[in-house]
Order: structure tokens, then C-alpha cells, then sequence
């Protein structure tokens, strides 16, 4: 893994992060959004761990912190489920262009 | 007592009345209230009388001169350390006369209002609003200060609309009242605008400053005030023309006079106190107050003032004999004996043997506040029994009301000028005043005490003589005597013609006169034989005319045609100013200022709030309700930061 | 170039196409499986830097609990089979163009900096090293966000239990229990 500069890697992480954000921003459907966050934070994720392993290797921060962000995620998830449970029971779809009522 | 005291006491016992009748008036019976009124009236007419006595007899003169005595002043506004607004009492020959006047004339008519407003419902408020016009109108003479005599002078035309008005359901008092307002308001602005260019080139406000700065002939101030000349006049000149417009508004003046007829709307004992004795004195007095300034700095303003003056007695007189309403004759009457006083200011001049006309004119003041109260409330008491106020339902009534037949003769002999009544003093002393001031101003004056002679007695015949029309048919059976037990109504009538009668034996001269120091009035037997003469010449046409029912008059009305129907109407100047307001005044000014407050200042504020709307309404939607909008702008924003983070540290 | 160094790059363009994949895709439920099939990748990625206790969580919760708990989300939610709408082409220009910039910036900024490693000498990055210092309470010991980490794992178990529960109607037989169903709610 030394000739695959650390350049690459995080280019590797910037696309995957944007890719993450353009899906947030494009998709109607709420749970296709969450999969998009999911992408995001997995980004994140390659970054910490890219900088642990060719910057810091005498450390282990990046992997508790890769750690606490999975764990987060999870939690996030949970919640975001339930959230979308509840709207589907009100609103009746998952689109989020329906879900607009807190406005003026 | 000081008389200090006696004189602060004299204005406010009738403020404490009126504040009290205001406010707890409602809870007592009228007639109570009516006493409680009338009696603090007199206490302060015996205070006025004592106040005078010891002014006049107990400190007297010194050295031959009568000085202005301040018995209170205190300050009341400051606005640098040389101008102020002072408020205080001064007591001096004119004012302390004045005093005399209101007080007296106020404690008869509010003796007489006792029985005369019997039975009306606003009975406490009346009493009130007597209350208040005695106490602004005392505080207008005593002022020691130009702008407290302002302000007293809004207080008395506030009490005077409260008064006319005073019926106000219905509209042609409602409109009387309105119109006494506005062109006194009107002249008013005159008299700011004069107060504030004396203020300004005298640099205070104080009577005795003011007149010692604007006439001492060396003074700075009087320089500066006669430097530049705008049309002819000198500044100070304009100046003491405003202020002259101001009283000119009062004290009904051509062209200002209109509000004074229609000011009869009011009940007539009102008219007796405010138009007759003493609120339309108010003109008079302010040019007395300033007559040095006047005579000594500015004397063409009084040639006008004398000019005016002579117009507007000899105009009122001819409409008053043309007038059918007992009112209206009395009313242009006023304005006609008014105008006497003024034109015996503007001929008189200053400094031995040529301020006789300032003595005759306060004389004639004193004397015709005597029997032009009489002759008002003897109308009342006429109206009263008549319920009419047309002459024409009037006729006979010598017989069913003696006291006021006699009292109402004696009134009008003095108004006529005969001697020995106390007309004839004052009346001659003007007359001769003229003489030597201004000779046609004496001619006009002669024509005009005949004229006065004339409508004076056409009333009294008409009233008390000639047989009346089927109305009073029944005439021989009831001559009952409408009078009796109306001794709230006589006893006045009776005080007022023994002051009538007897006042013109007082020698004025020797307490009052424009520089303190006592003059002789000069009594010329020849020279008095011209106005006596005249004047009997009126009574003796009048008699002719009037005494028996003829047709005599209408023989002169279809002689003189149109001149008679001028002057019955009045000479159509009512319809002038209306016509002046309604076409061209609120066409021309009052509709483009309507349509630019409505349009542009109006719309100027509906604008900005359309504005915000509209930007608001623009704005709105950004709070769409849309997750993905708001993180686009929270990412935005984010992404604008790192730009210039960037351009910064990159 | 070494074996680890192409399988890198295979790994990286299998993740960037699952990923593209999952974000323009059409159906959910393929949406779903290629974000499962990146993460994968995602994991592989880190075996190749030699942080398997990493990889394994990654698998283990990630593959094994979140997307798992999509596709329930998405069975419960009855959308399986439907084919997902898409958006106006000006909403999706901003979307495009926010992200183009996003990117930009952050590559430019990434080939300004230079990386210098610490040179200090590597320590392993076994199960127990990780979990001796998770576990410490000295200076460089993470046993404080451990602990907070579990309390927040907790409420968010509860929440998602209260937020999805479903409320139960409003009948008179109910009503003694109504109203402490009411505080919980």
C-alpha cells in the first residue's frame, strides 16, 4: 500500500463525499436520501482511517474515531427510520416534496 | 388687606368658581349653584371697587403721575437669560379700571342670569363657563407680560365659543360660534406674528420693558426696529399693524366684524357681558396697553387705526338702521361705539394738550360698558316676555313694563349723546379729540352719533311705542305687568342705569390719561352745541318715523331703493367671505392640499408599507417547507466561506 | 506498482460505481443492494491498510445492521417495487453544480498540501492495543466518549422505540390508560 500515495486516497474519499452529497440533494425518496448520508459518513470514514495509516501510524486515533462514527451512524440510523415510519403514517409517502407543510 | 392680595384674589375667586361649578356642579341644585356663582362675583366686584379705591385715592398719585404697580410677578418660562414668559398682575390707571368694568357688568349679569336661564337644563354649566370668561377676561387686563395677555386672549375667545355656542343643538348657534372663532383665531395670527417681530427687535416680552425700549428715542432697539422699510412702513410698523389686527379680529373691526351679529345666537345676557362690555373692549385696550409705542414710534399705524375706525362706526351705523331683530341693532350697534374708541385712539397723540383722545377713548369705554349692558339685558327682558326677537312682534309695551321702559329710555338717551347723562361726557370728549387730530374724522364722527341717535330711538319707539299688530291685539285687556316678581331681572337694570346716568360726572381725566399724569377733559359749551343738536335731529326723525304707527318709513325705504336693500343686507360682505372661502379658497388651496395629503403624503406611507409587503411576499417562499432547498443553502454557504478562507490562505 | 496497490485501485473503482450507482438508480431495493456492495468495498479498502478490527466493525454493524434495517424500512414502507420519480432538471442542475464546485475546491486544496508523516515508529494496530487505550482513563484514553457513546446508543433506542410506536385509540374502555400512554407519547 506505500506507492498508492495518500493523494489518492483522499481523492478517492472527496468523490465518494460528493457523490454522497449530490444524492442527498437529487433524490425524492427519503430512505434513498439516508443511503446517501450513509455514503457520506463512510467517506469520512476512508479519510480518518487514510490519515491514521500514513500520517500518524504511532497513533490510534483515526480508528476510535472511525469507531465512534460507526456507532453514531447506527444510532442515526435507527432514528431516521423511525422517523420516516412516522411520517409514512401521516403523509402517507415517503417523497419529500409532499412532506413540506412547516412553512409559511 | 394689601391690596396686593385684593387684586390676586380678584382673579382667582373666579377661577375656584368655575373649577368648582365644573366639577361638582352636577351634584348641586342649580339654583344653589347659580348662588354660590353670583355670589363670588360680587365679593369680587367689592374687591375690584376696593382694589381701585386704594389705587386711586389711598396710594394715589406721586409727583402727579400714576404708576403701574406690579402686585405679583412670577416666571414662568425661560428661554434665555433675556426673554421670557412672565405671569403676573400689574395694576395702572387702565387696568384697574377694567378691573371695575368686568367685575361689575359680570355680578349684574350673573344676578340677572338667575331668573333669565331659569328652567334650562345646562343651568350649572352656564354658570361655569360665566365663571371662566371672567377670570380669562381679568387676566387679559391685568397681564403683565405680551404673552400672557395672548394667551388669557385665547382663553376669552374659548369662553366666548363655549358661550355662543352655548345652545348647541341648534346649528345656526353651532355656526355662530364656529365663525366668532375662526375669525377671531384668524385676526389672531396677526397678532403671533406681531408679537414675535416685537419680541424679536425689542428682545423681551415685558410691557414696561417693551415700551421703555421702543421708545426712548435713543435705543438700540428702537434703531434696529426702524432701520429698513418694507412698503412704507418701518418694521416696527408692521409690527404694531398686526398686532393692531389681532384686536382689530376681537373687537370687530371692518372687515372683521362678521362673527359679532351672528354672535347673538347666544343668550342674551351673554351678549350683554361678552359683546357688549367687555370681550370686545379687548381690541381697544391692547392698542391702550402699547399706546406709547404706538404714538411715540409709530404714530402713521395709528393714523390707520383711526381711518379704519371712523369706516367701521359710520358702516355699522347705516345697517343698523335698517336691522329688524333687537339684537342685530344692538349688535352693530357695539361694533359702531367700538369703533368710536378706536378712532379716539388713532387720533390722539402724545404729551401735554394732545393725548385727550386716549382719556376719551378709555372714558367712552368705561361709560358705554354702563348702558350698552343695560340696553342688552333690557332686550332680554323684552325677548322674555315676547318670546320674539323681531320688533315687529314687539309694540306697546311702555305699559306692562315700566321698570324696563324707563331704564331702557335712560340707556338710550346716554348711547344718543344728550347731557346730562354720562353718554354725552365721553361722546364729546371724542368728538373734540377729532376735532383736533384729524377733521374728517370728526366730520365722520358727527354724521355718525346722528345716525346713532337715530336707530337707537327707532328701536326704542318701535319696542315700547307704536301700537303693535294683531298680535298684541288683545293689548288694553291684558296690560299685566310682565314684570312682576322678576327682581333678579330689575335689579340689575337699576344698578346699571344709576351708573348710566351718573358715570359721566366722574372727572376721568384726572385718573386716567396715556402717561399717567392727570389732564383736564375740556368741556366747551359751543363746541358741544353741534353733536347735542345732531343727536336730537336723530330722535326727533326717529320720533317722527316711529312713535305712532305710520307709513311713513316705508314712504323712506322706497325713497332710498337700493341703498336700503344694501344695507339690510348688510352690504353682502358675509357673502363675500363666503363666496371668497367656498369657490376660491377651498377650490383653489384647501382641494389640491386635500388630494396631495391624500395621494402623495398618504400614499408616501402606504407606499412603504406596500414596499415591505411586496418584498416580504417576494421573500416568502425561501421558507419553503423543502429539507433539501435548505441544506442546498446551508451547503452554499458553507462552500462560499471556504472560497474566500481559500482566497485568503491559499 | 505493487498487488496491493492495483487492488486499491480496482476496490476504489468498484466503490465509486456502486456509489454512483446507488445515488442514480431507480429502484430502491437496487439502491439499497449497491450501497451494501460499497460498503463492502469500503471494508476491503481497509483491509488492505491493515486495520482488520476496523473492516470487521464495518461489516459487522454497517453491512450487517444498517442496511439490513433499510431494507426493513423499505418493506415497511411498501415501496419495493416501485420505480422511484425524478426531479426537475433545474433542481438537479443546483444539486450538480454545488457538488462540481464542492469537489473542485477540496481536490485543489488536497494537491496544495503536503504531506509530511511523523516518522515516529509505528505501533500495531491489534484488538488489544485499540482496546487497552479504549479503555483507559489516562491521558490519551477514550473511556469518557466510550461511556457517552453507550448512553447516547441507549436514549437512541428508546427514541426510535417512542418516535415509531404506533398510539392506540381512543376508546372509553382505554381511558384509565390513556393518559399514561399520553406522558410516554
Amino acid at each position: 500500500m506505500e506507492q498508492v500515495p495518500l493523494s489518492h486516497v483522499l481523492i478517492l474519499s472527496s468523490i465518494l463525499f460528493f457523490l454522497g452529497i449530490y444524492g442527498f440533494f437529487s433524490r425524492r425518496n427519503m430512505i434513498t436520501m439516508l443511503m446517501s448520508v450513509e455514503l457520506i459518513l463512510n467517506s469520512i470514514n476512508i479519510n480518518f482511517v487514510a490519515f491514521n495509516k500514513y500520517l500518524y501510524p504511532h497513533q490510534l486515533e483515526g480508528v476510535f474515531f472511525t469507531l465512534f462514527i460507526i456507532t453514531i451512524a447506527a444510532a442515526e440510523v435507527s432514528l431516521a427510520i423511525a422517523i420516516v415510519i412516522n411520517l409514512y403514517r401521516r403523509f402517507n409517502t415517503i417523497d419529500i416534496e409532499d412532506t413540506n407543510t412547516m412553512k409559511f | 388687606m394689601n391690596y396686593d392680595i385684593s387684586s390676586i384674589l380678584i382673579l382667582v375667586l373666579p377661577l375656584l368658581s368655575f373649577i368648582g361649578l365644573a366639577l361638582f356642579g352636577k351634584r348641586l341644585s342649580p339654583c344653589i349653584s347659580g348662588i354660590i356663582g353670583t355670589t363670588v362675583l360680587f365679593i369680587t366686584a367689592f374687591l375690584a371697587i376696593y382694589t381701585a379705591y386704594e389705587y386711586f385715592f389711598a396710594v394715589g398719585s406721586q409727583a402727579g403721575t400714576y404708576i403701574p404697580h406690579t402686585a405679583i410677578k412670577f416666571t414662568w418660562l425661560q428661554f434665555n437669560e433675556n426673554l421670557s414668559i412672565d405671569l403676573g398682575i400689574v395694576l395702572d390707571p387702565i387696568s384697574v379700571m377694567m378691573l371695575i368694568v368686568i367685575t361689575v357688568v359680570s355680578a349684574m349679569v350673573h344676578l340677572y342670569s338667575i331668573m333669565y336661564m331659569r328652567g334650562e337644563d345646562r343651568f350649572r354649566t352656564y354658570y361655569a363657563y360665566l365663571a371662566l370668561f371672567t377670570f380669562s377676561m381679568l387676566g387679559l387686563v391685568v397681564s403683565v407680560n405680551l404673552f400672557q395677555m395672548y394667551m388669557f386672549w385665547e382663553l376669552v375667545g374659548v369662553s366666548s365659543f363655549l358661550l355662543i355656542g352655548f345652545y348647541f343643538t341648534k346649528d345656526s348657534a353651532i355656526a355662530a360660534a364656529k365663525k366668532a372663532f375662526i375669525v377671531t383665531r384668524f385676526a389672531d395670527l396677526g397678532f403671533l406674528i406681531g408679537i414675535l417681530m416685537l419680541s424679536y427687535g425689542a428682545k423681551t416680552l415685558d410691557f414696561a420693558t417693551l415700551i421703555e425700549r421702543l421708545t426712548q428715542p435713543g435705543s438700540a432697539h428702537l434703531a434696529s426696529m426702524t432701520a429698513c422699510s418694507f412698503l412704507g412702513l418701518s418694521t416696527l410698523s408692521w409690527a404694531l399693524l398686526l398686532v393692531f389686527m389681532g384686536g382689530a379680529g376681537k373687537s370687530a373691526m371692518f372687515p372683521l366684524h362678521i362673527w359679532l351679529p351672528d354672535a347673538m345666537e347666544g343668550p342674551t345676557p351673554v351678549s350683554a357681558l361678552i359683546h357688549a362690555a367687555t370681550m370686545v373692549v379687548a381690541g381697544v385696550y391692547l392698542v391702550a396697553r402699547l399706546f406709547p409705542i404706538f404714538a411715540i414710534s409709530a404714530p402713521d399705524v395709528l393714523t390707520i387705526i383711526a381711518y379704519i375706525g371712523a369706516f367701521t362706526a359710520f358702516f355699522a351705523a347705516v345697517i343698523a338702521c335698517t336691522q329688524t331683530d333687537i339684537k342685530r341693532v344692538l349688535a352693530y350697534s357695539t361694533i359702531s361705539q367700538i369703533a368710536f374708541m378706536m378712532f379716539a385712539l388713532g387720533v390722539s397723540g402724545w404729551g401735554e394738550g394732545r393725548n385727550e383722545g386716549f382719556t376719551a377713548s378709555m372714558f367712552h369705554l368705561f361709560t358705554h360698558a354702563f348702558f350698552k349692558a343695560l340696553l342688552f339685558l333690557g332686550a332680554g327682558a323684552i325677548i322674555h316676555a315676547v318670546h320674539s326677537n323681531e320688533m315687529k312682534d314687539m309694540g306697546g309695551l311702555r305699559k306692562s313694563m315700566p321698570i324696563t321702559h324707563i331704564t331702557f329710555l335712560l340707556a338710550c338717551l346716554a348711547i344718543a349723546g344728550i347731557p346730562p347723562f354720562a353718554g354725552f361726557f365721553s361722546k364729546e370728549a371724542i368728538l373734540s379729540s377729532a376735532f383736533h387730530g384729524n377733521p374728517l374724522v370728526f366730520y365722520v364722527a358727527l354724521v355718525t352719533s346722528g345716525l346713532t341717535a337715530f336707530y337707537m330711538f327707532r328701536l326704542y319707539f318701535k319696542i315700547f311705542w307704536s301700537k303693535a299688530a294683531e298680535s298684541h291685539g288683545h293689548e288694553q285687556e291684558h296690560s299685566h305687568n310682565h314684570e312682576k316678581g322678576m327682581w333678579a331681572m330689575n335689579i340689575p337694570l337699576m344698578i346699571l342705569a344709576v351708573g348710566a346716568v351718573f358715570a359721566g360726572l366722574i372727572p376721568f381725566g384726572s385718573f386716567v390719561s396715556a402717561d399717567g399724569k392727570a389732564i383736564e377733559l375740556p368741556f366747551h359749551l359751543a363746541f358741544s352745541i353741534a353733536p347735542v343738536a345732531v343727536g336730537l335731529l336723530g330722535i326727533l326723525i326717529a320720533a317722527s318715523l316711529y312713535k305712532t304707527k305710520n307709513d311713513r318709513p316705508e314712504q323712506v325705504i322706497e325713497a332710498f331703493g337700493r341703498a336700503y336693500r344694501w344695507a339690510y343686507h348688510k352690504y353682502y360682505i358675509d357673502e363675500i367671505y363666503l363666496f371668497v372661502t367656498k369657490r376660491v379658497l377651498f377650490n383653489l388651496v384647501g382641494r389640491p392640499a386635500a388630494w396631495f395629503d391624500r395621494n402623495l403624503v398618504d400614499g408616501m406611507i402606504n407606499g412603504y408599507a406596500y414596499i415591505t409587503t411586496t418584498t416580504s411576499e417576494a421573500i416568502k417562499p425561501i421558507q419553503s417547507g423543502r429539507l433539501q432547498t435548505y441544506s442546498l443553502f446551508f451547503l452554499g454557504g458553507v462552500l462560499l466561506i471556504a472560497v474566500l478562507l481559500f482566497v485568503k490562505f491559499l | 506498482m505493487s498487488a496491493s496497490a492495483i487492488l486499491f485501485y480496482i476496490l476504489g473503482a468498484l466503490i465509486l460505481t456502486f456509489g454512483i450507482l446507488t445515488v442514480f438508480t431507480r429502484k430502491i431495493f437496487r439502491a439499497a443492494v449497491y450501497l451494501l456492495l460499497s460498503l463492502i468495498g469500503i471494508a476491503g479498502i481497509y483491509i488492505l491498510m491493515d486495520m482488520q478490527f476496523v473492516a470487521a466493525l464495518q461489516i459487522v454493524i454497517y453491512v450487517g445492521g444498517i442496511v439490513v434495517l433499510i431494507i426493513f424500512s423499505i418493506f415497511l414502507t411498501h415501496q419495493a417495487g416501485e420505480r422511484l420519480p425524478s426531479r426537475l432538471p433545474k433542481h438537479l442542475l443546483w444539486a450538480v453544480s454545488m457538488a462540481s464546485v464542492g469537489l473542485g475546491l477540496t481536490i485543489w486544496t488536497l494537491y496544495n498540501y503536503s504531506y509530511t508523516p511523523a516518522g515516529i515508529a509505528p505501533i500495531e494496530h491489534s484488538v488489544k492495543n485499540i482496546g487497552r487505550q479504549l479503555l483507559s482513563y489516562d491521558k490519551f484514553g477514550y473511556v469518557f466518549p466510550f461511556e457517552v457513546v453507550s448512553v447516547l446508543l441507549l436514549a437512541a433506542m428508546i427514541g426510535s422505540i417512542v418516535i415509531a410506536m404506533k398510539k392506540k385509540q381512543e376508546t372509553p374502555s382505554n381511558s384509565p390508560n390513556s393518559g399514561e400512554k399520553k406522558i410516554l407519547n
